[in-house]
């Protein structure tokens, strides 16, 4: 077969020279490196993305208080987020499957002898819906105990391991700030994000929290639940006008208050990943190009070198398009085992940012031939001018080089 | 089998245009031995590229096997030179890279031969190097190269061999042998045309061209036998 011993002589004249095909490879190591990179990097963040999103639950709207303003001033949160502005919002606005109001802030949980600090969140009775939390064991609040400010509290996995230790926590009763609490239910563990753990925190109804422990007339917080992703923009915008009106803000004044959604403030964190794929894929870029000219440049000498071989061959019958395919092959090696070294270090540095960042990457399948792809493309390329020449050249002029 | 018709070839360098070859015109029979002689620049090798079809005539009509070399496309003239003629050169001109065997199997290769290998071998056995297959070229003597190339030349059957200078880089002893094969070649069947300029490499073959200056000064006409 011809092009196999085509590939072998290509092969040969590699091996022959070692030191300049890796180095002429390099580029395309480079580049294909920073494709696998680029990618596994980028796909980690996305699954990520996906994972706290379903974490802390899906289609969420946060209306949150704004800062308090004296002439453009800050001067400190204002405090005119009101529980009746959640049940306002439940009243009238549509599309929405839930609200759940929220205060918090770290108090001290007392159980016999055992102290932990940990986040208290008063909360209403749709939030463990809102927020993807599952029960363990015995129940959530309702909304009677809401209405009632009853002293019951529902703890999170981790409030459960360190005060508790294997002890059923039901029925018991905790000391939240020196206040006597009933436990009517634990919470599964959602797992610790690498900033935040949340199941380190207990759960009761809103109005016990603001007048029994905090003594807080406002909220911090009211999430709302849209019923579809497509809704959230229109549900904003109604918000915006019910508490606008509700805050008696004339026109010209700026609102007191946030409406975001969850995935915009997860889009910030995930546009710090997004800029390190667009600057891997810069690098990438790049060093193709770079790497197709070095491979283009070496080529051109070695035709040049081998310019008597060349017409060897053209005198013992080699067509012009074999010529071509001979350099091509060569050119295509050289960058195929740039790919190749490539691939290998790109998976190396997916694996070292995973374990530095704790940061989850994903080298997929496709990535890889992707990656493939773009190196034997590069090697057809730059190599196509310098296997042009070769078949162009004079047989004669050929066989007289010296 | 070869007819050429006042063929003439110039090269154009910069401003001077040289005439390698004037309106030369002579005939070949199938089966002779000839050889072409002539000093340095008289256009012998210029004559031998143009026979063997890595070049074409600027004008003039040569003729090779009654085919008209001049209407072929590059890619046909390829195969002209795979299929009908075989090149042996000075210098040797093997690949550095490829084994002896390699060597002679490109040709085939090139012109899509099944069997190869096999092929290959018979004529390496055939030039007496059977035991060399393995060996690259810079592992062999000249005069073994000289057979290697012989070898690669007659792979395919062909109807012509040309030989430029094919004993210039050897000793006088290993010159004869490599002309006692083209001499047995010859006896077989195969039209073998040498380009020297020396006589004692002349003497085997049976008809001299004497060139000068781009022409054919004498010609000692085709032998009666």
């Amino acid at each position: 077969m011809l092009i196999w011993v085509l590939f072998k002589m290509a092969m040969r004249s590699l091996i022959a020279n070692k030191l300049r095909s890796v180095l002429t490879a390099l580029g395309i190591v480079i580049g294909v490196a920073s494709v696998i990179a680029m990618i596994s990097i980028g796909e980690g963040a996305r699954m990520q993305t996906l994972s706290t999103i379903a974490k802390f639950g899906t289609n969420i709207i946060s209306v949150k208080p704004g800062e308090k303003k004296n002439r453009h001033v800050s001067t400190g949160k204002v405090e005119t987020l009101m529980l009746d502005d959640a049940y306002a919002i439940q009243e009238n606005i549509k599309l929405i499957t839930g609200v759940a109001a929220q205060v918090y802030q770290s108090g001290q949980l007392k159980y016999g002898n055992k102290n932990r600090s940990s986040t208290i969140r008063g909360t209403g009775e749709k939030y463990r819906r809102l927020s993807n939390f599952k029960m363990e064991r015995g129940r959530y609040f309702n909304a009677e105990e809401v209405r009632s400010t009853r002293k019951v509290c529902i703890l999170g996995a981790t409030v459960v391991k360190h005060l508790f230790e294997g002890e059923d926590p039901i029925g018991q009763t905790i000391k939240v700030e020196g206040h006597n609490f009933l436990i009517i239910g634990t919470m599964v563990a959602k797992g610790a994000l690498s900033w935040y753990d949340p199941d380190d925190q207990i759960f009761m109804p809103v109005t016990t929290a603001q007048k029994r422990l905090f003594g807080k007339k406002y909220v911090q917080s009211i999430d709302v639940q849209a019923r579809h992703i497509d809704d959230i923009e229109a549900i904003k915008g109604d918000i915006e006008k019910l508490l606008r009106k509700r805050h008696r803000i004339r026109e010209e004044k700026e609102n007191d208050f946030y409406v975001q959604n969850s995935a915009e403030w997860l889009n910030s964190w995930g546009n710090a990943a997004k800029t390190f794929t667009y600057l891997l894929g810069g690098i990438a870029a790049i060093s193709l190009l770079v790497g197709g000219i070095g491979i283009m440049n070496i080529m051109l000498v070695s035709v040049t070198e081998r310019t008597r071989e060349i017409g060897i061959r053209m005198a013992i019958g080699a067509k012009r398009r074999e010529i071509r395919k001979q350099f091509l092959i060569e050119s295509v090696l050289i960058s195929f085992l740039g790919g190749v070294l490539g691939v290998i270090l790109g998976v190396v540095i997916s694996r070292t940012v995973s374990q530095m960042g704790g940061w989850d990457t994903i080298v997929s399948l496709q990535s890889i031939l992707l990656a493939f792809g773009f190196s034997v493309m590069v090697g057809v390329f730059f190599g196509y001018y310098p296997a042009n020449k070769a078949a162009n050249l004079n047989p004669i002029e050929a066989l007289r080089y010296e | 089998m070869i007819e050429v018709e006042k063929i003439s070839k110039t090269y154009n360098l910069g401003t001077q245009t040289v005439h390698a070859l004037k309106e030369v015109s002579f005939r070949l029979a199938h089966g002779e031995f000839v050889s072409i002689m002539g000093p340095s620049g008289s256009g012998k090798s210029t004559l031998m590229y143009l026979l063997g079809c890595l070049d074409l005539p600027t004008s003039g009509t040569y003729r090779l096997e009654n085919i008209d070399v001049q209407i072929l496309s590059p890619d046909q003239l390829a195969e002209v030179r795979n299929r009908r003629i075989g090149f042996v050169f000075q210098n040797f001109n093997l690949l550095p890279r490829a084994s002896a065997l390699e060597n002679i199997e490109l040709p085939l290769l090139y012109g899509r031969v099944s069997n190869s290998d096999k092929v290959a071998r018979e004529a390496l056995s055939k030039v007496g190097l059977a035991a060399r297959a393995r060996h690259k070229p810079n592992e062999l003597s000249g005069g073994e190269r000289q057979r290697v190339a012989i070898a690669r030349a007659i792979v395919n059957n062909p109807a012509l061999i040309l030989a430029d200078e094919p004993t210039g880089n050897l000793d006088s002893h290993t010159g004869e042998e490599i002309m006692e094969i083209f001499k047995q070649l010859n006896q077989e069947g195969v039209t073998v045309i040498v380009v020297t300029h020396e006589q004692h490499v002349a003497r085997y073959t049976h008809r001299i061209l004497q060139m000068k200056d781009g022409e054919i000064i004498s010609d000692s006409g085709v032998p009666s036998c």
